[in-house]
Formats: structure tokens, C-alpha cells, sequence
């Protein structure tokens, strides 16, 4: 299974990012091979709007079934329901914390967006 | 580091000159300018500008008249009326009216319509005598974006870790739009400037609204209190009730205004009642930073 | 005659200056409120509303048996308003700008047009019917103020006199709100905060080529810069009006101009002819 996280880092002890739509990139975690790698998002930061729409389909192009960030908002949770990707809504920390977090079933599913979206 | 983000939703409350208090009352800062439609910071911390990039958002339709036949295809796929005829019987794309949805570059039949990144303004990393600033500055009819505010935020961060800074302050943008979700995900303390009107209490409504929505922590200012001390009173139960805690209440004072004129901040300006005010609230934010 | 008031930044007294202007001529005037993000003409003018008119624009619908998921429509699609996850193409209304685009590239013209509401026309009339008030109010989640700002302006008539309150700033919304007026009325302050904007608001009217003069609002509470300038750039300066906290207190109750400042009435009330003069100069 691949999780993807954002965050502004390079390595799993980079911390999470606070927004999904317009972090830089997403850290990818393969929890069988115990690898990761770095999909990029930052071609998202050239768009005015629906930066969270775009973010979602990079995670899903990734071929990550799990996404864990601090909140989603609607537009992005949608795309992530009709990819398939589950949403998982954590707190501040790592990435390899937040994580260990989930896989120790620490963490639920979001079942709705919990931001709302643009205004 | 935390981040401390300033807005009003309306204009006109004071919001900038209270940012400018802050940046002032805090020892170890970066600051940022969101506040791109009316970016007027700088007007109180002249900032030297130390370096100076290019900011890109979307793209924009260019015409090369020397390929453009004139058959018109462009003009008819315009929904936004942004194809003008020039004297020469060729077309153009007037550039306050083009949303850059790529539409003419499309349909052009021999290809002559270019499509390059929209440069939209420019974005400042500069150096305060309160310590380094963050601004940026649009161009004519360019609109103020989420991406901007990112970009200004993001930067600011990065500067505020890289030199160990406790605090980067934001003057964040006006309204209730795109740009004030923007600047206020993922920051770790909201302070609502608003003022006793009908309008003030609505756009504090909205804005606190979104910060409960984003989980961020906020709280709210009333300035010119005296004004209107029933609404005051009115505007900070509804605080309360959104879970955003009343800081304070400033008077209206000229002061603000004789200070600005100077290009000082308030608390540089003057001693007296407002800048107690200030300076207690200032206390009071870094304590719920703690 | 159509008489736009913009300024630079919000707060300056652009709604104050146009209400004002409104209730002081005593010919039958059209209030019409662009600052449809936060149009608070009404809380000062208090009409009695007529009726309402939704705002429609037209967004993509895919019929899903003919589309072939090819995706090309989200890649043209430069809002971010398609997505293709291989599948049919997901929709997201309040970020379409109704280009056409994604039709176009349709290969299999699976792609038609659906009307959705993106905001709200309010017709109403204050003063015993002298003054009829438009007002456009964006819906909160859309970010499209340009197609609600059309649709109130296509309210104004020829014949009569027309007072267009324009969202602040310089951005496209105010282009829109201007484009069409015959003069624009800049409000500012005498501060330099209000010097700096109204400085880029003179800058995009200047480009767009319209005629226009300042009103300095609270002109003795600051200093000389505005007046300065507007010397120096031989800018008319059409009324200065005096600070009053009692203005203040007025505006944060629902009250005008005149209620404060009584004496500003005989001014407002010539300001329309001025401008017809001024434009007969020009």
C-alpha cells in the first residue's frame, strides 16, 4: 500500500504540511518495499485557482490509496473519493510519525470534507 | 517559529497600522505583506528592497499580428469580449478584458495566437528596520490570488527559519475571498481588526467563520470601539461565540493617522492610551502563542 | 449620464461618497451597487425590493455514455474546473469561467451547457421611488464577480442618471464596474495610505482612458499629499469633505452623509452638473 503525505520535505523526517492544495510536494511511502519518494506538486503553485483539485490528482496519479493531511477541503475530497484515495485527517508532527500514526490505527477516515472550500 | 496572521474583511479599520504595531512591539520577526490590492506596509516600515522576482500566474493570449489573417475565428470563441479589430483588419486581445481560458489559442486556424505565463507583478525580499519584509506588488487589473498570498507566506516562512526568527506577521488580505483563505490555512493564530459598523460585524462574522472552518485559533480587535460602544458590546459576543477571544478594544484616535504621515508605526509615534491598548494586546497574543 | 465612484483601497467612504450622491440631486436617480462581494449600499439607503433575478451562467454537463474519458477537456481546462481520473471528467461549477474551451476540444461532443446560479439581482426603490437601487450580490463560494457586475449594469438605463459603486481596489472587478461610465468620482484620504492607492487607481483610469476627479474624504484629518499631487498632476478635486467623528457614529448606525454634515448637501447636489460641464470642457 502507498500513503502519500504532504509536506515541504524531502525525507520521512520532514513535517507534515498544514495545506494539501499548495504544498510543494507529497512524500509517497510504500509501506511493503519500506520505501518513498518525493512526487513533486509544485506546478500546482502556477495556478490562480483550484490548487486542491489538482493536488488530488497528482496523489492519485501517485498510485497512493491512503492520504493523510491535516484537513481537505470539499473539491479535493471529492476528487480523492472518485479516485479511490482514502482521506485521513491528522495533526501537526512528521511524516514518518504521522504514518506510524496511521498504520497503528490511530487516525480515522474523514467521511466529509472538513474545510470548507473557496469562498 | 509561529505565524500570525492579521485581516479585517472589510477595508479601512486599521488593520495595516495595527501590523505595523506588532512588527514593531515583536524583537525577533519577519514580516509579510498578503495585503497586495492595498499594500501599504511598507508605507510604515520602508523596506529596502534587497531582492526583487518576477511573480507568474496563469497565462495570457498574445497575438503575433505579422501570422494573423484577419478570418476573425478568435473573436467568435471569446466569451469575454477580450478580441478587439485593429486598424489593419488583423485582431488583438486586449489584455484587461482576456481571463487566459486559452480558448483563441485553440481555435486559430493558422496558429498565430502565443500563450505565455502571465506576469502579473513582482514580489520583494527586502530589509525593515523591524527586520526582514515580504511584499509583493501588482500589476494594473491583475488580480490578487491565492497563489500570490502563498507565495509571499511561504517565502516569509522559509526567511523567519532560516535566521531563527519566533515569529513571522502577516498583514493579510482584505475581503472574505480566495486570498483570505490563502493566508490563513495552516497558520497558528487569526487576529480579526474590525470595527463597531454593520459592515465590520458582518465581514468579522464571515472571516471567523473560515478560521473555525481551517481549525485555525483566532481572535478579535475592536478599533474605534468608542464609535459605536453598543455594537462593540454586540460585536464581541458574536467573538465569543465563535470560539475567537475578545483581545481588546482600541479608541478611536487620530494619532494612528499623524503616525502614518510620519512613516512611523504608532508605538514608535506616541505613548498613551492606544499604544497601552496595543501593547497589552501585543502580550496577549504571544502568551496564547505559548 | 453614468457616474462611477471607485477608490484605491476599501474603507475610504466610496459607498458613503455614492449614497450621498444619490439621495442629494432631486432628479430621479439609479443607485447600482458592483461591489457585489459586499454591496452595503442598502444599509444605507434602505429600498423596498421588488424583486429578485438569479445570475446564470453556463457550465460544462458531460453525458457520460458518449464520453470516452480521453481527459483532454480537464487538460485544456486552465481553472481547474474538469478533472479526469480516467473516468468521465468530475465538474466543479464555482471555478468554471464559461469559456467554451473544454466543448471545443471535445472529441466526441459529449459536452453541453447547464445554467447555474452564481448570484442574485436585487430591483428595489428608496426616497418614495426617486431613487431605484440595483444591487448584485455574489453567492458566497463563487469567485466570479465579473458576469454578476454585467448583469447589474444591464439594469442602467440611457435617460436616466446612474450612480455605479464600484468594488474597491484596481482589479478586474472594478474594470468591469467602470467600463461603460461616463466619468469616475476617486475617493481617498488625505493620509498616505490613501495617497499610495488612489495614486493606482488614478494610474488605471488614466489607462482606460476615462474622465475623472478626486473626492478627499476627512480632508483635514491628514496631511497635504493628496492635494499636493492632485495639483501636480492637474487633478480637479470635485469635494473635500470635512472630518467629523459624528460622521462616524452616523455611519455605524445606517446613517448618510448629510445627517452628519448637513452643509455638504448644496455641493453633492451640483456635482452632476459640474461633471456635464467639466465633460463639455473636455
Amino acid at each position: 500500500m502507498k500513503i502519500a503525505v504532504p509536506s515541504p520535505g524531502k525525507d520521512l523526517e520532514s513535517d507534515v504540511d498544514s495545506r494539501f492544495g499548495r504544498a510543494s510536494g507529497f512524500i509517497v511511502y510504500d509501506t511493503d518495499e519500506k520505501t518513498f519518494i518525493v512526487a513533486d506538486n509544485s506546478q500546482n503553485l502556477n495556478a490562480a485557482q483550484g490548487a486542491g483539485i489538482q493536488a488530488a490528482q497528482n496523489v492519485s496519479s501517485t498510485g497512493a490509496g491512503v492520504v493523510i493531511a491535516p484537513s481537505f477541503g470539499p473539491n479535493a475530497f471529492k476528487v480523492l473519493k472518485a479516485a479511490g484515495v482514502k482521506a485521513v485527517t491528522c495533526s501537526a508532527g512528521t511524516v514518518k510519525a504521522t504514518i506510524e500514526d496511521y498504520l497503528n490505527g490511530k487516525l480515522s477516515e474523514s467521511d466529509a470534507a472538513n474545510v470548507e472550500g473557496h469562498w | 517559529m509561529k505565524e500570525i496572521v492579521v485581516i479585517s474583511g472589510k477595508g479601512g479599520t486599521g488593520k495595516t497600522s495595527i501590523t505595523g504595531c506588532f512588527a514593531a512591539l515583536a524583537e525577533n520577526a519577519v514580516l509579510a505583506d498578503c495585503d497586495v490590492d492595498a499594500a501599504d506596509l511598507h508605507m510604515l516600515l520602508a523596506p529596502e528592497i534587497i531582492s526583487r522576482n518576477d511573480f507568474i500566474s496563469g497565462n495570457e493570449a498574445i497575438v503575433r499580428e505579422d501570422d494573423c489573417t484577419g478570418c476573425g475565428v478568435c473573436k467568435k470563441n471569446c466569451k469575454f469580449d477580450a478580441i478587439e479589430v485593429t486598424p489593419e483588419g488583423k485582431y488583438r486581445v486586449n489584455p484587461f478584458s482576456c481571463e487566459g481560458c486559452m480558448v483563441c489559442v485553440e481555435v486559430c486556424p493558422v496558429k498565430a495566437i502565443d500563450f505565455p505565463p502571465n506576469h502579473c507583478g513582482e514580489w520583494y525580499f527586502s530589509h525593515t528596520r523591524f527586520g526582514p519584509m515580504v511584499h509583493a506588488r501588482l500589476g494594473v487589473a491583475q488580480e490578487n490570488s491565492g497563489k500570490l498570498v502563498s507565495t509571499v507566506r511561504l517565502e516569509a516562512a522559509a526567511k523567519a527559519k532560516e535566521l531563527n526568527k519566533d515569529f513571522v506577521i502577516v498583514d493579510g488580505p482584505p475581503g472574505i475571498g480566495c486570498p483570505v483563505i490563502a493566508s490563513i490555512t495552516g497558520a497558528d493564530l487569526i487576529v480579526v481588526v474590525t470595527e463597531p459598523t454593520i459592515s465590520g460585524r458582518h465581514d468579522m462574522k464571515r472571516v471567523l467563520q473560515l478560521a473555525q472552518h481551517f481549525s485555525v485559533p483566532a481572535c478579535v480587535i475592536v478599533n474605534k470601539w468608542d464609535i459605536n460602544p453598543e455594537m462593540t458590546e454586540v460585536i464581541e459576543a458574536d467573538a465569543r461565540n465563535s470560539s475567537a477571544e475578545p483581545l481588546g478594544r482600541i479608541p478611536y484616535d487620530r494619532a494612528f493617522t499623524v503616525a502614518q504621515i510620519n512613516g512611523r508605526t504608532l508605538v514608535e509615534e506616541t505613548t498613551g492610551e492606544s499604544v497601552e491598548k496595543i501593547t497589552t494586546i501585543w502580550e496577549k497574543v504571544c502568551q496564547k502563542l505559548k | 449620464m453614468r457616474i462611477a465612484v471607485a477608490s484605491g483601497k476599501g474603507g475610504t467612504g466610496k459607498t458613503t461618497v455614492a449614497v450621498a450622491l444619490s439621495m442629494a440631486v432631486s432628479e430621479k436617480v439609479l443607485y447600482a451597487d458592483c461591489d457585489v462581494e459586499e454591496p452595503n449600499g442598502s444599509i444605507f439607503l434602505r429600498p423596498e425590493i421588488s424583486r429578485t433575478e438569479k445570475v446564470l451562467v453556463e457550465v460544462p454537463e458531460i453525458d457520460e455514455e458518449k464520453c470516452i474519458s480521453c481527459g483532454k477537456c480537464a487538460k485544456f481546462c486552465q481553472f481547474n474546473a474538469l478533472v479526469s481520473l480516467g473516468t468521465p471528467p468530475l465538474v466543479f461549477p464555482e471555478l468554471c469561467h464559461s469559456c467554451g474551451g473544454c466543448a471545443i476540444v471535445c472529441p466526441t461532443d459529449s459536452i453541453s451547457w447547464k445554467k447555474v446560479s452564481i448570484g442574485e439581482i436585487t430591483v428595489g426603490s428608496a426616497d418614495s421611488g426617486r431613487v431605484s437601487v440595483i444591487q448584485g450580490k455574489l453567492n458566497v463560494g463563487s469567485s466570479l464577480a465579473p458576469p454578476v457586475i454585467r448583469q447589474v449594469k444591464s439594469h442602467i438605463a440611457d435617460d436616466i442618471l446612474t450612480v455605479i459603486d464600484c468594488p474597491p481596489g484596481t482589479a478586474c472587478p472594478v474594470i468591469e464596474s467602470l467600463d461603460g461610465a461616463d466619468y469616475v468620482l476617486l475617493v481617498t484620504e488625505p493620509t498616505p495610505f490613501g495617497l499610495h492607492d488612489l495614486i493606482l487607481a488614478v494610474d488605471t483610469v488614466r489607462v482606460l482612458g476615462m474622465p475623472f476627479s478626486v473626492v478627499i474624504n476627512r480632508f483635514d484629518e491628514g496631511d497635504d499629499g493628496v492635494e499636493n499631487y492632485c495639483k501636480n498632476e492637474k487633478i480637479h478635486i470635485m469635494a473635500k469633505i470635512p472630518h467629523r467623528r459624528s460622521m462616524a457614529e452616523v455611519y455605524s448606525r445606517g446613517g448618510i452623509l448629510f445627517d452628519a454634515i448637513p452643509e455638504m448637501l448644496d455641493l453633492f447636489k451640483s456635482i452632476p452638473q459640474m461633471i456635464e460641464r467639466g465633460i463639455e470642457v473636455e
